[in-house]
């Protein structure tokens, strides 16, 4: 795609604000965020605990899109797809083997990662617009392919599967809702440091090379193909663990959640966010879940179309999205109080 | 044998349908280099317009005309207030507005006409050629129209000077300003083309179809899959994918096991992609060649 998101590495490193520098205060600002994070519980309602894990858990399913769009330039509308597979993993391990659920997220990426790989050998092939209709291509057979017939043992067809809410552990005093939350926040945390580093590592400018430019990345010896498959693999597992934890949450799977408009929310998400940022993608999360909640309580009948003029507003206000709107602020705060 | 021929049959006269469809992306491909997801319920919210005029007793070729019409100022109306204040935001932010105008179009049209079907007349009458209802007289008719369709829009691209700017400008929108161009309202000429083009699809489309809000969803998509197997590049190309993906569609359905109508539009998308592996700028595309 013609993109090109400015990268973070190293991002507004003279720039300070009250003679601190930014990134301390992006620090401070993630830290005393997570701490409000993990205080939220005990003052809000089980069912707005619910939404937050799912929030947290679109959050993860979009910054494997990121990985994928935002760092390596593929563009994808079929991730549904593998936020289905790795939800189907996870449901029928605990439905059918009596896995524990926490073993199930493991699975799910493994499966992800694999089926992302395979597929993104081919596609490696495919540019923009032609990579957008397979993608999409495959975006639209999973929900078919999981009704169909010969695996309704497994898969449960068009009823779907039923799962048990995970307790908490150890005796902690929490109820399912709350330890799924910090359960999900948990991954969260470890999923996102891990893209952190992945995007700071030799890996990780291999990758950007590649989206920047693949003709000169190819000369300097990176293996465009096998990488843009990597990456479409990692991508796949992100998304795939998400999947995996949506499931729990849900404590159902049926092919229907997984169609392409899921795909569709996780592209608005990932450019309301910020195509590559990591941080924007848990704004994106917030906004996929609660935005089309709020359409609804505006209008029912024009729910729709509520949500289509939200969308045009964000992008008027922040056309590289919250990312870009937040660098542009943080940079005009800078040259006011250096 | 006779099944098969049949089949084709078939498929040629749904394919017809995604060709329209996909001759209105690609123009709008050609004039904005985006691919324009809104292409479908723009085509539905004008054909509405259409059907709303004729419930008013407007006579049907003037309701077409008025219809027309309306949709070019309404797509160059898009261009100037929705894309032109966000031109330079990044590619994927278009593809957010355009997401968005899905939105709003398609809940519109719900709320002003509601969700349920209603039929919409031809002009070429239904009788059935061929026997056994394979293809009607509207089938005919429509791909008739759309193949005049194409010619008036080569001739329009190769064989004027408007035409020669609108692909100057979205070649090489910096170069086409300094020639003189006013690349800003040829994207909006553009859009309103699309616009128009989407409209006569659209009336073309719902006799086949019915009409509701819904009704180009489906077709949308299977035009998209025709406009990138034919490749994105080419018009004709577009119209002879369309008929292609009608054709494969109706030829799976028909002959491999396990899929019936289901999985049709997988199968028919897992060929394309498999064509796309071959042929990465589809069948009849321009592969683009960038100098380093």
């Amino acid at each position: 795609m013609k993109q090109r998101p400015k990268s973070n590495l190293g991002q507004a490193q003279a720039e300070t604000i009250a003679g601190i520098p930014v990134r301390m205060w992006g620090r401070a600002v993630m830290t005393a965020g997570l701490l409000v994070a993990l205080l939220l519980p005990f003052a809000i309602k089980s069912f707005v605990i619910f939404q937050l894990t799912l929030a947290v858990t679109y959050a993860i399913a979009i910054l494997g899109l990121n990985l994928l769009t935002g760092f390596n330039g593929q563009f994808s509308l079929g991730h549904s797809a593998f936020y289905g597979i790795g939800a189907y993993t996870a449901a029928i391990l605990m439905d059918q083997a009596d896995v524990a659920y926490y073993w199930t997220l493991p699975a799910g990426g493994a499966a992800c990662f694999i089926v992302g790989f395979l597929f993104g050998l081919p596609a490696s092939r495919l540019e923009g617009l032609y990579l957008a209709l397979a993608t999409f291509a495959l975006g639209i057979a999973m929900p078919q392919l999981l009704k169909l017939m010969p695996l309704e043992p497994w898969t449960g067809g068009v009823q779907g599967i039923v799962i048990m809410k995970p307790e908490a552990p150890f005796g902690l005093p929490l109820n399912a809702d709350q330890w799924l939350y910090y359960f999900t926040i948990l991954i969260a945390a470890a999923m996102y440091a891990c893209a952190v580093n992945l995007i700071k590592s030799r890996t990780g400018r291999a990758i950007i090379a590649i989206r920047d430019n693949p003709i000169a990345a190819s000369a300097m010896g990176i293996d465009v193909a096998l990488y843009k498959s990597l990456t479409f693999g990692v991508s796949a597992l992100y998304t795939g663990v998400a999947g995996a934890l949506g499931a729990i949450a849900v404590q159902f799977v049926a092919p229907d959640s997984f169609t392409f408009n899921l795909a569709i929310a996780m592209f608005v998400g990932l450019v309301i966010g910020g195509v590559g940022s990591i941080p924007g993608t848990l704004f994106a999360g917030l906004f996929i879940l609660f935005v089309p909640n709020v359409a609804e309580e505006v209008s029912k009948g024009l729910a729709q179309a509520v949500y289509g003029v939200i969308l045009i507003a964000m992008i008027y206000v922040m056309p590289s999205g919250a990312a870009g709107f937040v660098r542009a602020i943080v940079g005009r705060i800078a040259r006011m109080w250096p | 044998m006779e099944l098969l021929a049949h089949q084709v049959l078939a498929g040629l006269a749904t394919g017809g349908i995604y060709a329209c469809l996909a001759l209105a992306i690609v123009m709008i491909y050609q004039a904005i280099h985006h691919l324009n997801f809104a292409q479908g319920e723009m085509a539905m919210f004008s054909t509405f317009i259409a059907w709303q005029l004729m419930q008013w007793g407007v006579p049907y070729w003037v309701a077409f005309s008025a219809t027309i019409a309306l949709s070019f100022v309404a797509g160059v109306a898009i261009e100037r207030l929705l894309f032109r204040p966000i031109h330079d935001a990044p590619a994927l932010s278009h593809i957010v507005v355009f997401i968005a105008l899905f939105a709003i179009l398609n809940s519109l049209a719900g709320s002003i006409w509601d969700y349920n079907v209603k039929s919409f007349p031809s002009p070429f009458g239904s009788r059935s050629l061929f026997g056994d209802g394979l293809m009607s007289s509207h089938d005919a008719g429509m791909i008739g129209v759309m193949l005049f369709m194409l010619i008036l829009i080569y001739l329009f691209f190769r064989h004027t000077r408007i035409g020669l700017a609108m692909r100057a400008a979205a070649a090489n929108p910096g170069s086409a300003r300094l020639a003189g161009i006013r690349v800003g309202w040829m994207n909006a000429l553009g859009w309103g083309m699309a616009a128009a083009i989407g409209a006569i699809a659209g009336i073309m489309i719902a006799p086949a179809v019915f009409l509701d809000p819904n009704m180009m969803i489906g077709i949308l998509l299977y035009g998209f899959a025709g406009a990138v197997l034919g490749g994105l590049t080419s018009p004709g190309g577009a119209v002879l994918g369309g008929f292609a993906v009608g054709v494969i569609e109706n030829l799976v359905g028909t002959f491999v096991p396990y899929v019936g109508k289901e999985l049709k539009l997988t199968i028919a998308l897992i060929v394309i992609v498999a064509v796309l592996t071959v042929k990465p700028s589809g069948l009849f595309g321009r592969s683009i060649v960038t100098r380093v």
